[in-house]
């Protein structure tokens, strides 16, 4: 059982990320479940999305989840949100910032001596995209930290999933996920 | 046909508002009459978008209240035609009184219920407070534990419903959020291989037939009311369970997939088991199997089919258990609890000497952790090396507070 929890604001894409990731994962003979905590679901209230990946038929519906990644896609949520709860000691950590992981573990330090990797989603998005929605870019960044596809397999079966969107708009998160593929470290 | 077909993967990953919105589309409803409510919006809001997309040609009615989306589905049923709509907690409340109406003119109506909690306070999330509101209605009742039971246990629905020696409207149940809003992979079946499951809606005393007038709607005092309950009553009785199994089989014939009107899971050498309904079941599987490792024998019963309570079914599957747990999702407000109770009229009569004790828990959307079951387990366990309920027959999982425990 591979567990996945997103931490996001409501609006900027978690629950389409996580929905498009599980659809993916799918495809390859896998089963997937994608949930989220919405509470009062008002735009900009911070959130949660999660996603649940095993080679067996998944019974569990508890909302409680000890993540093996965690997705930050909002630089604040760092500091206002514990991004850590609930964390093992082995919990990878993908954080959207425009600061280097070194000076972020430094702002916050629950996050010391866990394994941080760091890219800016946000700029990515709004220089590829021209919106702030960093769910598609920190796909691009977790496919390059789990090795769990080939980054080419991943952008064709996102070609897919995003399907209805403009051309324009498509070709643009093409490029967010492969430039957050190459630049998260 | 002047609608389009959709092509579907084998296994689509949906969420089980989508799931039954996909269900829906290929029944090919004739009205759909909704007032949407958080979480089943996206049923109707999902139909409505196949309407536009010219992939449903039936008629869709945007109505000011649940009152009126079922008053609207009542019509429609009567008028003669296939009739759906979905709904939630405050809205099912506003329904009900349209419900006992819908199943005492036998209209075959699907409602697809996402379960959600029932203010005050107000809540947006699962528990089965409105579920267990309509119990009494007059309808039949499935219950949907993941969202591939949300998609096939919507073509049962309309497969007993509208039969002709049934002919009662039957609500489909989901776990709000936890089944209606997670996206799990789906299985498909294709829109042709669908709809020939659940065939062209066959009319019965349908008000649009002028060759042969009827009455839908009429007073009867204490002249025929009584007959008329009593009749519904006994069909509902005699006839659906037949039907509802039949239909099951069909179904697993058809796609592989079996249902049960009650789903035991492990119960055949177990000595402690839960009872309880939705996504608690799955859950609650995977939790007694883990026990299993541990080396108690653990089961699980979920209920299917909530209405007709499947009585004698109940008392087959827990013959042998020796300690049950009964797991309530609604507040009893005064009373042991729904599952408890009918779990006891179910057993008293039998040669059962097995331990009752209920649990009321997961109000408003609260978590029910794999933890949580497995002190459950080990409570029940316990009670049966004791050879007796060792706690109060009433307790809470997962309430903060002092430990509040009753009876």
């Amino acid at each position: 059982m591979l567990e996945l929890r997103w931490h996001s604001r409501a609006g900027q894409g978690a629950v389409t990320g996580a929905k498009g990731l599980a659809d993916v994962i799918s495809t390859t003979g896998k089963h997937v479940q994608a949930f989220a905590f919405y509470g009062s679901a008002k735009r900009g209230a911070a959130m949660t999305a999660y996603n649940r990946v095993d080679d067996k038929i998944i019974m569990n519906h508890e909302k409680y989840m000890q993540p093996d990644f965690v997705f930050v896609i909002d630089p604040a949520l760092v500091y206002t949100s514990d991004v850590t709860i609930n964390g093992k000691e082995n919990t990878k950590y993908i954080i959207t910032t425009h600061m280097s992981t070194q000076e972020l573990v430094a702002s916050q330090p629950k996050l010391e001596g866990k394994e941080v990797y760091t890219v800016d989603c946000i700029k990515i998005a709004q220089e590829t995209i021209g919106r702030p929605i960093p769910n598609t870019p920190m796909l691009g960044a977790f496919m390059k930290i789990s090795g769990m596809y080939d980054i080419e397999f991943f952008k064709e079966s996102m070609v897919r999933i995003l399907g209805k969107l403009p051309q324009k708009i498509i070709d643009a998160n093409m490029i967010a996920i492969q430039r957050a593929y190459d630049e998260v470290k | 046909m002047a609608f389009d077909k959709m092509e579907l993967k084998d296994i689509e990953v949906w969420d089980g508002n989508f799931a039954a919105a996909q269900a829906l589309r290929q029944c090919q409803i004739d009205v759909v009459a909704a007032y949407p409510i958080t979480p089943s919006t996206p049923i109707v809001e999902g139909y409505g978008k196949f309407k536009a997309d010219n992939y449903v040609e039936g008629e869709f009615v945007m109505v000011e209240s649940e009152h009126a989306a079922m008053s609207g589905c009542i019509g429609a049923a009567a008028a003669g035609g296939r009739v759906a709509t979905a709904t939630s907690s405050q809205g099912f409340a506003l329904m009900v009184e349209t419900l006992y109406q819908a199943s005492g003119m036998r209209l075959p109506i699907v409602l697809n219920v996402v379960n959600r909690a029932l203010a005050a306070p107000l809540n947006v999330n699962g528990d089965h407070s409105d579920m267990y509101l309509g119990r009494d209605s007059g309808w039949i009742q499935l219950d949907a534990y993941c969202p591939q039971d949300a998609y096939d246990l919507n073509f049962i629905a309309f497969k007993v419903s509208e039969d002709h020696d049934v002919r009662l409207p039957c609500m489909v149940h989901q776990d709000g959020f936890m089944t209606s809003h997670t996206a799990q992979g789906v299985h498909t079946l294709s829109d042709d291989v669908a709809y020939s499951f659940v065939g062209d809606f066959k009319p019965m005393n349908d008000m649009l037939d002028f060759e042969h007038p009827v009455t839908h709607g009429v007073q009867t005092e204490e002249d025929w009311h009584f007959e008329h309950k009593a009749r519904q009553h006994n069909d509902l009785m005699t006839k659906v369970m037949p039907k509802i199994q039949a239909a099951f089989d069909s179904f697993e014939k058809l796609s592989g997939r079996k249902y049960n009107i009650v789903e035991s899971y492990d119960m055949s050498d177990a000595d402690v088991c839960v009872v309880c309904m939705g996504t608690s079941v799955e859950t609650a599987r995977e939790v007694a199997t883990e026990m299993r490792a541990k080396g108690i024998k653990a089961g699980v019963v979920g209920i299917r089919v909530i209405r007709p309570f499947p009585f004698f079914e109940i008392g087959e599957a827990l013959k042998d258990v020796k300690a049950i747990a009964t797991l309530d999702r609604s507040s009893p407000n005064g009373a042991p609890g729904m599952l408890f109770n009918e779990m006891a009229g179910a057993l008293f009569n039998t040669d059962t000497k097995a331990m009752l004790s209920g649990y009321v828990y997961g109000l408003g959307g609260r978590d029910l952790t794999k933890a949580h079951l497995v002190s459950l387990y080990t409570e029940l366990q316990a009670n049966v090396d004791a050879g007796k309920v060792t706690t109060q027959l009433q307790q809470f999982i997962g309430v903060r507070g002092p430990k509040l425990a009753f009876l």
